[in-house]
């Protein structure tokens, strides 16, 4: 006993009428260092110790708010500023919508810091070594009885006086709780056996559960119910036909809508003969011909056409477009080399749009124009 | 605590004379004001009668619900006020009287009376079995006679109770109240579709009758709230009657608000997201002309105001705040009800005029002068019932 230090005196009462009197008379005494536990919270306690306003409530409020003004910055930016939508033929910015959410944000972020601060700040958790923990006097509060403590530090403590105040006010198992010096500063082992042992068997329990759930569970019916869809399903044979294909190739001769075949199959004369470019030469249509041009001729034909290949020596050399031939060539002949391909040349149909094809065949004679200008473009 | 009486002695008191003059000034001025605009403006008349008859009526059968909903869910602290309820349920009697004007004026008020319009109307037609003026008259006649027999037979067993001491009358009661539950959510649901509703008869809505229930109870709770705290700060009821009391009735009152929030709010949300316009015609006549800045208003002085100013614990207990915000609530409700009445009879904006100060007087002078009639006979505590005295010693 002689290592040992009072913190406080406790009394048990049995009613919360007798502990709210109680707590009246200890704080009319003038002792300012009580403090009362019950098992629940009791209605009054607070006037009946004289507690000031709990600030807890700014907590809830200042978060809530934050949270409601969060909720709605993150539906306003991803619903109307950065992936417009438009659902169900709303605004972009549906605000009615999106009350109810921020109503459940609002609780939800209130609720979490109302409790996460409660436990946290005030009540300073984990605190394994406030004197009161693993009493008689603890067990007894938390379950059925309402007991007072009244701590050793305060001002006005005397033993004897503060003993028979408890009994004056019908406290029963008056018990003096007594800490030690070494106690105050315990702190918990992190790698103690029975903890270490805890965390192995969570974390066993934890991994056992996931990997049934997911790989054996799931597996199960009715759960597996919708892995077996009659669907079509990319990269595997479908049953519904006979020939294996999920999808149906159009029928011989379809025409897409706004989308005419190409007139002058195997026929380059024709094409050259009939075929006009619709762009005009702006400088639009020339960037896209040259940004074109640069990504799928230019690996063979040359930033300059030219006929200079990056790939030389890999692939048979390519002419150049600034021969003689391919300048006296029309828009529609070179249009349609690159539609059909030619020689060595495949198709670049798949590749390039026919705005495309035309827009490189409006930059290819930009190309040709600039290593063999007319006496009228240097005026 | 231990200082109440174990006792209890009630003597009987005459009301504050003022309490009781200002009821028959109130309805004197009040009467004077609508019997005029009978004369003036005959059919806005008759669209304030619609007004006065679902106010009157909200505070009747509100009350009514309170007294029920005491016995079943077996209240005490609320027992010592009980009587307060009694008095101003007592305004179910006259509802069939202020009914008649409006009965008498169905053509001005009610679009789906006029044969010729139903005939060539395809959804008037196919509601035709439902709305019709005798299946209406019979519908109004049950639901008023069942709120009245129930009033009648709830009140008569609690006045009894005052002599007899009798505890198996509570029991009735209890018995009486778990009858009348269902019956009173389905009255109170068609009445509202009925009185309020069909004004605008292209209209659907399913939540209605519980928008109208919600301030129904908000604002039969704000009346009983303010007579018992004004009479109790003048000392008319126990010693015993403290904040934990007028705790319970600022959180019905911040509870109920919430719940009339929600319920305006699901119902405004569902007609937007659908996007029906037989749905959507209802609440787009509420945003044309003048009536958006009703409907802005409606918002604030129904729940953002009442909202904040019963958030906070200490309001919730202060009798001047109370009353206050049950003015305010009672004032949120005529507003509640204009809202629903007026675009009909005018569209693109109203603004409200004597006819309609007038009708309002009249429904506070005679829920009033019926409150002091009863109050005159009647004690105004359930001396003989076995839960008072732990409702006077209720604590939270």
């Amino acid at each position: 006993m002689s290592d040992k230090i009072l913190y406080s005196l406790t009394g048990l009462f049995d009613t919360p009428d007798e502990i709210i009197a109680a707590a009246e008379k200890v704080q009319s005494e003038g002792y300012t260092k009580y403090d009362v536990n019950t098992p629940y919270p009791v209605h009054g306690m607070d006037s009946a110790m004289k507690l000031p306003m709990s600030r807890l409530p700014y907590v809830a409020m200042v978060v809530g708010i934050t949270g409601m003004f969060l909720a709605l910055f993150f539906m306003w930016w991803t619903n109307s500023v950065d992936y417009p939508l438009v659902i169900g033929g709303k605004p972009y910015f549906a605000f009615p919508a999106y009350v109810p959410i921020m109503f459940e944000v609002t609780v939800l972020s209130a609720s979490i810091a109302t409790v996460v601060t409660m436990i946290a700040i005030v009540f300073k958790f984990p605190n394994n070594s406030h004197p009161l923990m693993d009493t008689e006097y603890m067990k007894n509060v938390s379950v059925d009885k309402y007991g007072i403590s009244i701590a050793a530090d305060d001002p006005k403590f005397d033993f004897d006086k503060v003993k028979s105040l408890l009994e004056s006010l019908g406290a029963k198992n008056i018990t003096p709780i007594y800490y030690k010096e070494e106690d105050l500063n315990f702190k918990p082992k992190t790698f103690e056996p029975k903890f270490v042992i805890a965390m192995i068997v969570l974390f066993a329990a934890v991994s056992a559960v996931t990997y049934i759930t997911l790989n054996k569970l799931m597996y199960l019916p009715p759960f597996d119910w919708m892995m077996e869809q009659s669907k079509v399903i990319a990269q595997e044979r479908s049953d519904v036909f006979e020939d294996g294909r999920g999808m149906r190739t159009p029928v011989e001769g379809t025409v897409a809508r706004g989308f005419l075949p190409y007139k002058f199959k195997n026929n380059p004369e024709a094409a050259g003969k009939y075929l006009v470019n619709p762009l005009a030469a702006t400088e639009e249509n020339l960037s896209l011909g040259e940004k074109k041009f640069d990504i799928y001729c230019s690996p063979c034909h040359g930033y300059l056409a030219e006929g200079d290949s990056r790939l030389k020596g890999q692939f048979p050399s390519p002419p150049s477009l600034h021969s003689k031939k391919v300048r006296n060539w029309s828009d529609g002949r070179i249009y349609h080399v690159i539609t059909e391909g030619q020689n060595a040349m495949p198709s670049y149909a798949y590749q390039l749009s026919r705005k495309e094809r035309w827009a490189v065949v409006l930059y290819i004679r930009a190309l040709q124009r600039s290593l063999n200008a007319k006496e009228s473009d240097l005026q | 605590m231990s200082d109440s009486p174990d006792v209890i002695n009630y003597t009987k008191k005459e009301l504050p004379s003022n309490f009781v003059k200002f009821g028959y000034a109130a309805f004197v001025a009040g009467l004077v004001l609508v019997i005029l605009s009978l004369f003036v403006d005959n059919v806005r008349s008759a669209f304030s009668g619609v007004m006065l008859l679902m106010f009157v009526a909200s505070i009747g059968v509100g009350s009514l619900f309170w007294i029920v909903a005491e016995y079943l869910s077996g209240a005490v602290w609320s027992t010592p006020f009980r009587r307060v309820a009694e008095f101003l349920g007592a305004v179910l009697f006259v509802l069939p009287v202020i009914a008649l004007p409006a009965y008498f004026n169905m053509h001005d008020i009610f679009h789906w009376t006029h044969q010729e319009v139903v005939k060539s109307d395809h959804y008037l037609s196919a509601k035709a079995p439902y709305l019709n003026v005798p299946f209406f008259t019979i519908r109004s006649i049950v639901f008023i006679g069942i709120w009245v027999l129930f009033y009648y037979l709830i009140t008569k067993n609690s006045r009894l109770q005052d002599s007899t001491k009798d505890q198996n009358l509570t029991r009735k009661n209890i018995k009486l109240s778990a009858v009348f539950v269902p019956l009173f959510a389905l009255s109170i649901t068609f009445f509202a579709i009925d009185w309020l509703m069909s004004l605008e008869p292209h209209w659907f809505s399913t939540i209605f009758g519980v928008y109208y229930f919600a301030g129904t109870v908000l604002a039969a709770m704000a009346a009983i709230t303010y007579i018992v705290v004004t009479l109790s700060e003048k000392g008319y009821f126990f010693e015993g009657v403290k904040a934990d009391h007028y705790y319970s009735f600022g959180a019905l009152l911040f509870g109920f608000v919430n719940f009339w929030a929600y319920i305006a709010f699901s119902q405004f949300l569902l007609i937007w997201y659908a996007n029906l316009p037989e749905e959507t015609i209802w609440y787009l006549q509420r945003w044309e002309g003048y009536w958006m800045y009703f409907s802005i208003a409606l918002i604030f002085i129904h729940f953002i105001i009442p909202y904040f100013g019963l958030l906070a614990q200490p309001s919730k207990m202060s009798p001047k705040r109370l009353k206050f915000m049950s003015l305010w609530i009672l004032f949120a409700h005529f507003f509640d009800i204009m809202w629903m009445t007026m675009p009909t009879y005018q569209e693109f904006g109203y603004i409200p005029g004597w006819i309609e100060l007038g009708y309002a007087l009249f429904a506070i002078g005679l829920i009033l002068v019926v409150f002091n009639w009863k109050a005159s006979k009647e004690n105004l505590v359930p001396v003989g019932d076995p839960k008072l005295k732990r409702g006077i010693n209720f604590r939270l």
